[in-house]
Order: C-alpha cells, then sequence, then structure tokens
C-alpha cells in the first residue's frame, strides 16, 4: 500500500499532512488511497454504527452510506477538522436520517437521555438508611487483585464485556463504543453526538457501571 | 478508619456514583480530596474502582474490529463504480 495513515492523524481536530495527502489522493481516483481508509476506519465505522442502529445489517447499510457520502463530499472536505471526525460525522448523519426513517433503530432524539436512572451498584450492597454506617458497603466488592491477567484476557472474559455492552441502552452504548472500545477522547465524543461534557459523563458512567457489575458477576460466580 | 459518618464524609453509596466524575478529573477539587478521604479510609471502594479501571483496560483490549474480505471486495466496487460514473 502506497499510502497509510499515523495512529497519530487519527484524532486531532486538524488534519494531518499525511491525512491531507490521503484526500489528494481520493480526489484524483487512487484506489490505493481509498483502500488505506477503508482498512482504517471501516471496521471501527462497524462497531459504531452498531451502537447507533442495533441491527447488523441496518449497520451495514449505513456504513455504505457513509462511504459513498465520503467519496462525494471528498472534494468539498475543507480540512477544518480532523478526516476521522468528518467521517464520522456523515456515519452519524447517514444513522440519524436511517432512525428518522425507521422507528424500530435509533432513539437518536433520545441521545441526550441517559437510558436508565438506576444505581451503579445495587442498594443491597449497602448498609440501610437508619443504620450505624448506613451507605457503606455490607458487603464488599470481590479484589479482583488476586485474579491472573490471563483471566482478563480470555475470550469467554471478552464475550461477557461484548454482551454486556450489546445490551445497553443505545446512548450509554454510543459513548462507551466510542470512548472505552475505541479510545476517542470525551470532547469529539461530544462533539459528534451534539452532547454536553455532562451528559456524556452520565452515558459514560452508567455504561461502565453495568458493564463492571456483568463482569464481576461473570468473575466471582464463573 | 472506623469512623464512618462523621460530618460532611462521603458514603460508599455516595463514592460509586462520583466514580467516572473522578477519572474523568471533572471533580471540583474538594470533592476530590472528599473522594480520596474516603479512598484512603475504605478498602472496599478501593476495590470497587480498582474493578472500573480493570472494566475498562478490558474494553479497551476487546478484539481490535478488522476489515473482512467480503467487505474490503464489496468497498472496492463501490470504488470503482463511484469513479466511473464520477467520469474519473
Ligand atoms: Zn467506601
Amino acid at each position: 500500500m502506497s499510502i497509510a495513515l499515523s495512529p497519530q492523524s487519527a484524532g486531532g481536530t486538524s488534519p494531518g499532512t499525511d491525512e491531507l495527502a490521503l484526500v489528494e489522493a481520493l480526489r484524483r481516483g487512487d484506489e490505493a488511497a481509498f483502500l488505506a481508509l477503508v482498512e482504517r476506519y471501516h471496521a471501527p465505522l462497524m462497531r459504531a454504527a452498531l451502537a447507533y442502529v442495533g441491527s447488523r445489517a441496518v449497520a451495514e447499510e449505513v456504513v455504505q452510506e457513509t462511504w459513498i457520502g465520503v467519496l462525494q463530499g471528498i472534494a468539498r472536505f475543507e480540512g477544518r477538522s480532523s478526516l476521522k471526525t468528518w467521517i464520522y460525522r456523515i456515519l452519524s448523519n447517514c444513522a440519524r436520517s436511517r432512525g428518522a426513517r425507521e422507528a424500530r433503530s435509533v432513539p437518536f432524539a433520545d441521545l441526550g437521555a441517559t437510558g436508565d436512572e438506576g444505581p451503579s451498584v445495587d442498594p443491597a450492597s449497602f448498609i440501610p438508611p437508619g443504620q450505624v454506617d448506613a451507605g457503606w458497603w455490607s458487603s464488599h466488592p470481590a479484589s479482583w487483585a488476586g485474579l491472573p491477567e490471563e483471566r482478563f484476557l480470555a475470550a469467554e472474559t471478552r464475550a461477557v464485556i461484548e454482551g454486556a455492552v450489546a445490551t445497553l441502552p443505545p446512548a450509554q452504548r454510543t459513548v462507551i463504543t466510542l470512548r472505552d472500545i475505541e479510545g476517542w477522547p470525551a470532547d469529539e465524543v461530544c462533539q459528534l453526538l451534539a452532547i454536553s461534557d455532562a451528559n456524556q459523563r452520565v452515558l459514560l458512567h452508567r455504561a461502565r457501571a453495568r458493564v463492571r457489575a456483568a463482569l464481576a458477576r461473570y468473575l466471582t460466580e464463573g | 478508619m472506623d469512623q464512618h459518618n462523621t460530618g460532611d464524609e462521603l458514603t460508599c453509596r455516595e463514592l460509586v456514583e462520583l466514580v467516572t466524575d473522578y477519572l474523568e478529573q471533572a471533580l471540583p477539587a474538594p470533592e476530590r480530596a472528599r473522594f480520596d478521604a474516603h479512598l484512603a479510609a475504605c478498602e472496599g471502594c478501593r476495590d470497587y474502582l480498582d474493578q472500573i479501571r480493570r472494566t475498562i483496560g478490558v474494553l479497551g483490549r476487546l478484539d481490535p474490529a478488522t476489515l473482512t474480505d467480503d467487505e474490503r471486495t464489496r468497498l472496492i466496487a463501490l470504488f470503482r463504480g463511484w469513479r466511473a460514473g464520477a467520469g474519473r
């Protein structure tokens, strides 16, 4: 492959020089440039699209529309944002219009909502109000310090995590996917989803709490 | 260590709801100090915070999403179609 993206150029707010070279090549109809983009972004876009729409078939269509949008729009890409942000914005728009067409897919109108209002930890784990030390642990979380690292890397453990993420309310799933799985910084997630920093943190908090609970159940019972 | 519920100390139940703000550096300094003071006194909350950190660690190491051969083939076809249509 003649053109590659360095990992550093993926984030940030403006395109790096290699990104600009890629954009130029793509405008000339260079297939290698398109492949470089696709190799880097298609699979993460699929993961993000799945977080938006929840069905693999719909996600595939949304990502396909995204690539068409990239090709059609590349001539007008002005480099005011990074290429990555620009591509994800196209994905977001495609997912939104899909959501508007199909009521069952995306509760985009609810993206600002937090999904569920339950506590992070089962209240039964705490000493009830009115008693001495109310609100302190009645049963401590298990220490994971003694668990071997292989336990966390095992395919089965990762499947538990994937399963927990898949069953999150969509807004939580989207935020934890971008932040913790794809490693996006908070400000880019807020920008992409058009949510406030505080809202983003609430969604991330609920999502992490639920995934932790699923992992704890698995590690202590399994 | 056993002097719980003195003054405006955080409870464990309150602390677990502040964990993300803590990790995201979003707690105001006085809140952060209360959080740290509670952690220093509470093994259960230290273990809880460790569990959250390990969870984030595993999330970050899920299999990197990769492109399948089918997808690559389909996308190349999409690209060639676009290039032909665009008259390039
Ligand atoms: Zn505690």
